[in-house]
């Protein structure tokens, strides 16, 4: 024969094929499709906030240096942790959650799509609001964390802290409204067969982090709006003259810094606890342990807050029960790592690019781990705050933890993404480069902090000695960016080759890779069923070894949410809230209204919309 | 099926009467609220007012607390309704009061520890 | 998996759309746990007067404040949203058994109960920036303020919300078929009565 059967359903669907061109991204609720706008534009500002990072490590290789002055530096370091933790770690795991979860759970959408989409877009404006702030030379500068009083009118009159206050409520309903749309997608969309107990670990950590994302964000956007009153209103909430204290906020921060801390990194925790199995072909050691130990860090998280207030004089009881909760919370951790190490005991490891970045997730994460064992003592901690050791400590486990693991995770779902695998040889010198920048930028802060080299202090004397390791620690961070370059080409290169990646490149063990890759619009031709753990290993065994190439189906039948654009229409409307009101002395409340108008009307339209209730109220008896 | 459903909902489904009912009592409590405080703080609150002071907060919070239960188990029927949504909405409610009470011990204990010297 | 014959084809059996407004109801409690935790711990650090319970007398002016906090007003106001979501639970009733005259009625009378819950309330606000207590004043205001006001502004957004489904109700848009809208809009409807419920002893009855 000519033509396979293959190629002619593949040929009648690429003739059904997804629409290109700008109007469609624009408007897509393909969660396949956001997932790649989150990890583009998340990309985008993760290389943005590197060199940041790299213009820092400029300013501090030399002692009494003067390369920028203290009003950039502290611009710099605001919006490097401001950027790396919402616009670059946080979208980076939502791309893997709006890829994966839906297919992971063998179903052919998230819940509600257009909430997906509204999701991105609010991202999006949000991100870029925060940048812009730089084009009016007023970027945020009063820390990612924005301790009061310093955040006042007072000590803050420009927009600094207003681009940051408004630029993170923008990103906060992002964050809620995929928070309530991941929530229900797991627990609602789940295929026949697949109980919570079945579901794969990526999808538990995932939903796990929904639950952190839903609980501790609205405190940050009441503490912001309680910020808003304090500079736009004139109250005192954590003004001192006016009765207010400044430590609440503090408070108020770390309620929700806390979680957010574990919303950066159990995503990470799921990324690697996918890959290990795989490339150890070896099932993961200690499921159910996995679960409630993410689920019990979830849970304690919100009873640690004040472990980084410990040089605030809270008094000796304070101190001592939240050393204790966070000494405890070192416990489900440790399980963690023993159940990875189990999991790879007695394996067949595949020396691989993603096996690579996750073992090293492990032993990078144990060291952050370990330092962050040691500010949970008041005492040592007393030395330690505000110091670079704590830099040291959070880069170790949000770059060596959260970095490394969503690296390893683009390797690994590269394939099924983009139909391309990346580039074996380049990815391994991505990856040296990167173990290599990575400990010889952090590595040494451990020692200038213990020196008592302190945090965001745009220079530092000669006397004090800390230049030789500083300059260490530049050369790591532009060896880091070297590696990136290499990954930049690596992904240049490879999107430049021929789209020809199997179905199931790595002999992987969930239902992703039971469709063809890059999966067609609908992702699977036939809902599956699935029956236990590792659905795809077990069909594998019982047909007697890996499966022949999946045919994408036509799709015939199947009904796909439509496009949309009334979710960007409300995006830019709330966003344009915000922007509002940090204008509003100068254009009193008018643009607020018409910003507020805009939404209405974006969010009527949304909700009036034909053609979608058969996705809000999927009924029964269709071949769905 | 849908038959089987209605007839399922019909024999736990309250009547409007019950809700009547449960609105009346819910009238009852609030008005037991206000009487607690005026019994307790009110111009003619006289000796009794002074004895009912140290009981006056649990009183109330208990009083409030069995208001909250009432609403959310029958009007927003989830005493007949998947327990799913019942630990949807009780889980962030203990997260919510370890947060205020941690909150409030936080000031109360600051205040001390500052004013102690 | 429970074999209630729902005819939804989800995992749970349950509807997306009322699980979704659950999980936003949790969320939501965190945000007024916040505002509450602010309330509690700041009201009670004013440097000057006007109080909520207690005459004040300005040192510097010489200039007497009554106490701020009137509890027949907020009794009556309470008393109306309590009623609105028993109205509330009466129309989704009718709206679950296609009885139209029922749902309206009901209906329109929630919404009347939210109307005059936020009329109430600014009556109040206004009454008592008249009596000295503004948002700058001192920090009792300034926490009243944004709690009550937020609340409100919750309130504002559920009567234009209920209004919507008023509307809908009356051109026929809203059949049995559809009164899972209506009961996710009652959800709502409820929990900001709930937190109501909360608001109403710890700032206004608590001393």
């Amino acid at each position: 024969m000519a033509t396979t059967v293959l190629d002619q359903q593949r040929a009648h669907a690429g003739a059904h094929a997804q629409k290109t061109g700008l109007w469609s991204w624009l408007t897509t609720v393909d969660h396949k499709r956001i997932g790649i706008l989150y990890g583009t534009t998340a990309f985008f500002f993760f290389l943005l906030g590197g060199l940041e990072a790299l213009l820092i490590r400029i300013q501090l290789a030399r002692a009494d240096n003067n390369f920028l002055s203290p009003e950039t530096y502290n611009q710099l370091f605001t919006m490097h942790g401001t950027s790396m933790i919402f616009l670059a770690i946080m979208p980076l795991s939502a791309m893997f959650f709006n890829f994966m979860i839906p297919l992971m759970i063998g179903a052919r959408d998230v819940a509600f799509p257009r909430l997906n989409a509204f999701s991105y877009w609010v991202f999006l404006l949000g991100g870029l609001f925060l940048n812009a702030s730089f084009l009016f030379g007023a970027a945020p500068d009063q820390g990612w964390y924005g301790y009061a009083n310093l955040t006042s009118r007072q000590f803050s009159p420009g927009h600094n802290v207003d681009f940051w206050n408004m630029g993170l409520q923008i990103l906060g309903v992002a964050s809620l409204a995929a928070g309530v749309n991941f929530f229900v997608t797991v627990i609602n969309m789940r295929t026949r067969g697949m109980t919570m107990m079945r579901m794969p670990m990526f999808v538990w950590m995932s939903f796990i982090t929904q639950i952190l994302i839903l609980l501790a964000f609205p405190v940050i956007t009441v503490a912001l709006i309680l910020l808003i009153f304090d500079r736009f209103f004139g109250t005192h909430f954590f003004v001192p003259a006016g009765g207010g204290d400044p430590l609440l906020w503090q408070h108020f921060f770390w309620v929700f810094g806390h979680p957010e801390v574990y919303i950066l990194v159990l995503p990470a925790f799921g990324i690697i606890s996918e890959i290990l199995p795989v490339f150890s072909r070896k099932p993961l050691f200690g499921y159910a342990a996995m679960v409630f130990s993410g689920a019990f860090i979830a849970f304690l998280g919100f009873g640690v807050w004040s472990h980084h207030m410990f040089t605030t004089g809270m008094g000796p009881i304070a101190d001592t029960f939240f050393s204790l909760t966070t000494m405890l919370i070192a416990i489900p951790t440790g399980v963690k790592i023993f159940n990875w190490m189990g999991t790879m005991w007695g394996g067949s490891i595949q020396y691989r690019t993603p096996m690579y970045f996750a073992v090293a997730f492990i032993a990078m994460f144990i060291i952050g781990g370990l330092s962050g064992v040691m500010h949970a003592s008041p005492p040592a901690d007393l030395q330690q705050n505000d110091t670079y050791f704590i830099v040291a400590h959070f880069h170790y486990v949000l770059f060596g933890g959260s970095i490394f693991a969503l690296t390893a995770g683009a390797y690994y779902w590269w394939p099924k993404m983009f139909g391309r695998l990346l580039d074996e040889k380049l990815g391994k010198v991505h990856f040296w480069l990167m173990l290599i920048g990575f400990n010889l930028t952090f590595f040494p802060m451990h020692l200038v902090g213990l020196h008592g080299m302190p945090r965001r202090t745009y220079t530092y004397p000669k006397e004090l000695n800390f230049e030789s390791l500083n300059q260490l620690e530049t050369l790591g961070s532009f060896i880091l960016g070297l590696g990136f370059l290499v990954f930049l080409f690596n992904i240049l290169k490879t999107t430049r080759g021929p789209r020809n990646a199997p179905a199931d490149p790595w002999n992987g063990a969930t239902l992703e890779w039971a469709i063809p890759s890059p999966p067609p619009e609908w992702n699977f031709a036939e809902t599956p069923v699935v029956h236990g753990r590792d659905p795809l290993w077990e069909l594998k065994r019982q047909r007697g070894g890996r499966l022949p190439e999946p045919s994408p189906g036509t799709g015939a039948g199947i009904h796909i949410p439509p496009p949309s654009y009334w979710p960007l229409v409300s995006a830019i409307g709330v966003t344009g809230i915000f922007v509002a009101l940090m204008m509003s002395p100068k254009w009193g409340p008018w643009g607020i209204i018409v910003a507020i108008s805009l939404t209405f009307f974006g969010i009527y339209n949304w909700l009036f919309e034909k053609g979608y209730s058969e996705f809000t109220t999927p009924q029964g008896g269709g071949h769905h | 099926m849908a038959d089987a459903h209605s007839t399922a909902e019909a024999h736990d489904h309250p009547t409007p009467g019950t809700y009547a009912k449960i609105g009346l009592f819910l009238f009852v409590l609030t008005a037991l609220e206000v009487g607690l405080y005026e019994g307790t703080f009110g111009e003619h609150a006289g000796t009794l007012g002074a004895s009912l002071q140290p009981f006056f907060i649990p009183l109330l919070l208990f009083l409030s607390a069995i208001k909250f239960a009432l609403v959310a188990m029958y009007y927003m029927h989830l005493k007949n309704d998947s327990k799913l949504f019942s630990g949807v909405f009780v889980f962030p409610i203990i997260i919510a009061t370890v947060i205020i009470l941690g909150l409030v011990a936080l000031q109360a204990y600051h205040w001390a520890f500052a004013a102690s010297g | 998996m429970s074999d209630h014959a729902h005819a939804l084809d989800t995992t749970t059996g349950l509807d997306h759309r009322k699980l979704a407004i659950w999980t936003f109801i949790g969320s939501e409690c965190l945000f007024f746990a916040t505002l509450i935790s602010n309330y509690l711990v700041q009201s009670k650090k004013s440097l000057v007067g006007p109080f909520p319970h207690e005459v004040w007398k300005d040192p510097a002016t010489g200039q007497v404040f009554e106490p701020i906090i009137e509890i027949p007003l907020v009794t009556f106001g309470t008393a109306l949203l309590l009623f609105s979501s028993l109205f509330i639970v009466l129309a989704l009733y009718g709206a679950q058994r296609g009885n139209r005259k029922m749902l309206i009625g009901w209906l329109g009378a929630t919404i009347l109960c939210g109307m005059f819950f936020v009329g109430m309330q600014v009556y109040e606000f206004t009454h008592f920036v008249h009596k000295g207590l503004t948002l700058q004043r001192n920090l009792f205001g300034a926490s009243f303020f944004v709690l009550t006001g937020f609340h409100g502004t919750h309130v504002t957004i559920g009567v234009i919300w209920l209004v919507t489904m008023f509307i809908l109700a009356i051109r026929g848009q809203l059949p049995k078929e559809r009164a899972l809208n209506l009961e996710i809009a009652a959800l709502y409807w409820h929990f900001v009565d709930v937190v109501w419920i909360i608001i109403f002893p710890v700032v206004y009855l608590i001393r």
